[in-house]
């Protein structure tokens, strides 16, 4: 079943040296239960479409898309009132920073119980209980004395346990994980990937990884969507994907894997990613793509079909004989 | 926590010493003699002046006077003024709490209104309102004491007539000031009346003396606000789904609160040098207008003891202040 559904969304920045589309038309769906990983180089929008979803972006962002659904719930045109029952209760997010996304200022206990007492209307004692309980849940050692602790006293990696805390206090459907793992020590970031599955296994909510990390794709994910300069340029289940890429940009991010490459030097992907002032008139990738063409440059190229991974090019890569365009 | 106290009041004693250099000096350094302004017009003798000089002291070396002065300040004891021949302790004790009501009474208008106001114009950011305040603020700003004063005087004491121009209460009513606080004297004298009175009196002088600490405590309010406002956490309580009024009240005015507090405290100095031309304007009888008086008489202990007495308690205040910040943010505590 469809939880999340997403129809051509834009977002635009009004900044001080005019409009920029940070997000270009993208369409995503997530069934419940799956894990659907998002995955593209720094500033190609991954952050921003979800922060939309979930109504989080600063005023100078404007969002317009054909249809965002979540759990039958109409989050275009939903009132905030309306929208602040459903965040942070059936649709949660964590973020990147574990240190600065908590309040310094009061206990996470305190953080976590608010949330609670909004959505669940617990009293003091169920929502201790309760507290103790999703602790106890994200592996959180002796959570009685935990719960009465400030964010600056706990480790990074505790406090992001903190935060998956609270953003499942309230069971949601959907948790959005926004490079949950970035700010952690390398074995710290297995166990909070480890966790989130688990999570996922034992709840059945639906989990939107962002991440920029093709290893965390390949063994967290289930679906993937590759994001480039703000445009979905693919998206295959994770196998497939990882076989038979069809767009040369992921492709081209497959290549620059460590344990992919075939010479002694590490490929990376030359240029970057296109920002305001630089974006290309035809396919957004053509810069930096060693297929590009004179077509490739002056025409956006339009997504393929599904056999294709929605490809978002004119020369798809692993056509097997079919006839691309 | 109390070593870091007892450090603090350490740090007391450099500070100390030196105001007291200062205010010893600075009534020293102003032309005038104090026993010619005592004798005013009459003029006096040779022989009486050098009698007067000697029973003040005078006469001997002024590090011998200082260090008199000083070890008098350390035992408790700050003179006499040449003038009442009191106690200089005493009087301050009994003037202090007619500007401690007048001093109060202008931080509370100052933060009542300020804090919110603040607030308001960060979380509109840009709008009417933010606009509209920060230019007023700005204007209460600078604007002269004096000026202001006899803008508000000529307007609703003139003009319209609602307040009275100068006192604490009406002398229609009298009572034994068993406090010195007007207000509760006033409400425990149980006369009809006298409470409004003693209201009506505090109202120019609060909103003079209280001005400069509004527009000061509003425009910090509104720039730590704005600050805040763009924290991960506060992202994060909007992910919870908390509503903007608990954010903007709780998650974030909590956090916004240090520098408030940083400048509610500074403002108590300015508020205290504001006293002292407020209660001139007024005919406030506080510590204010006792010091004016006593400068232009030269009544060197009152002026020297006074203004000793005043640094002491910014120093008090400004400890307290360093204490609350780790009270409101732990993580500022763990230095
Ligand atoms: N508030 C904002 N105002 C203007 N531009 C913004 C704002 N937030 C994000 N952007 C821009 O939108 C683009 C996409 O940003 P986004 O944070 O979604 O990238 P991302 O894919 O999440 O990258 P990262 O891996 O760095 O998190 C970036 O170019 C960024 O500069
Ligand atoms: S459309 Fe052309 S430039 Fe763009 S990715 Fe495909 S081949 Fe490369
Ligand atoms: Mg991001």
């Amino acid at each position: 079943m469809t939880l999340l559904r997403i129809r051509n969304l834009s977002v635009d920045f009004a900044t001080a040296s005019g409009a920029f589309r940070a997000v270009d038309g993208v369409d995503q769906d997530v069934d419940t239960g799956e894990i659907l990983a998002i995955v593209g180089e720094s500033g190609s929008g991954k952050s921003v479409s979800m922060l939309a979803v979930m109504g989080l972006l600063p005023w100078t962002a404007t969002i317009t898309a054909d249809e965002v659904t979540f759990d039958g719930h109409d989050l275009l045109n939903i009132d905030s009132r309306a929208r602040r029952r459903i965040v942070g209760n059936d649709l949660a997010m964590i973020f990147q920073e574990p240190m600065s996304s908590l309040n310094p200022c009061f206990t996470v206990g305190w953080q976590i119980k608010e949330a609670l007492r909004f959505h669940l209307g617990l009293n003091r004692r169920d929502r201790h209980a309760r507290a103790v309980e999703l602790f106890e849940q994200v592996g959180i050692p002796d959570p009685e004395k935990r719960l009465s602790a400030f964010p600056h006293q706990l480790s990074g990696g505790m406090n992001q346990r903190v935060m998956i805390a609270m953003a499942i206090a309230c069971k949601p459907k959907l948790l959005i994980a926004d490079e949950p793992t970035t700010a952690l020590d390398v074995t710290i970031q297995a166990q909070i990937l480890d966790l989130l599955a688990s999570l996922r296994e034992e709840t059945g909510m639906g989990l939107v990884l962002i991440t920029h990390d093709m290893g965390v794709v390949a063994e967290t994910a289930e679906r993937v969507s590759v994001q480039y300069a703000g445009q979905k340029v693919e998206e295959q289940p994770v196998g497939d994907l990882f076989d038979v890429p069809h767009h040369p940009y992921t492709a081209a991010l497959l290549d620059a894997l460590p344990e992919r490459a075939t010479e002694r030097m590490l490929p990376t992907i030359p240029g970057v990613v296109p920002g305001q002032f630089d974006r290309p008139q035809g396919c957004l990738f053509s810069p930096r793509c060693k297929f590009a063409d004179d077509r490739c440059r002056s025409t956006p190229p339009p997504a393929l079909g599904a056999e294709l991974g929605h490809a978002r090019c004119f020369y798809p890569l692993n056509t097997d004989e079919r006839i691309a365009s | 926590m109390l070593n870091y106290v007892l450090s603090r009041l350490l740090t007391f004693i450099p500070t100390f010493i030196g105001v007291t250099l200062i205010s010893f000096s600075f009534i020293r350094a102003l032309p005038g003699d104090p026993i010619v302004v005592m004798a005013g017009e009459r003029g006096l003798t040779d022989e009486r002046y050098a009698e007067l000089s000697a029973q003040f002291g005078f006469d001997r070396p002024i590090y011998v006077q200082f260090w008199e002065y000083l070890t008098g300040v350390l035992q408790g004891d700050l003179g006499t003024s040449f003038v009442t021949k009191r106690p200089v302790w005493d009087e301050f004790f009994a003037l202090f709490p007619a500007t401690l009501e007048l001093s109060v009474c202008a931080m509370i208008f100052a933060v009542v209104l300020g804090l919110p106001a603040g607030v308001i114009a960060a979380v509109n950011r840009g709008k009417l309102f933010d606009r509209a305040l920060m230019s007023t603020a700005l204007v209460g700003y600078s604007m002269p004491i004096f000026w202001w004063a006899l803008l508000l005087i000529i307007v609703f004491s003139g003009n319209l007539g609602w307040t009275p121009v100068s006192g604490r209460i009406s002398l229609m009513y009298y009572f034994p000031d068993a406090t010195g606080f007007m207000l509760i004297d006033s409400l425990a004298s149980g006369q009809k009346g006298a409470f409004a009175s003693a209201v009506q009196h505090l109202l120019l002088p609060t909103i003079v003396l209280g001005t400069i600490p509004l527009a000061v405590i509003a425009r910090q309010t509104r720039s730590a606000m704005l600050e805040v406002l763009g924290e991960d956490y506060i992202r994060t309580a909007r992910a919870k789904g908390m509503s903007p009024g608990r954010i903007n009240g709780v998650h974030a005015l909590r956090n916004a609160m240090i520098p408030v507090i940083t400048v509610i405290g500074l403002s108590v100095g300015t508020l205290l040098a504001g006293a002292i031309l407020t209660e001139t304007i007024f005919s406030w009888p506080g510590i204010g207008k006792w010091m004016v008086d006593s400068i232009f008489r030269r009544d060197y202990p009152v002026v020297q003891g006074g203004l000793l007495l005043i640094a002491v308690m910014v120093m008090v205040v400004n400890l307290t202040v360093d204490m609350l910040y780790g009270v409101i943010n732990p993580k500022i505590r763990k230095r």
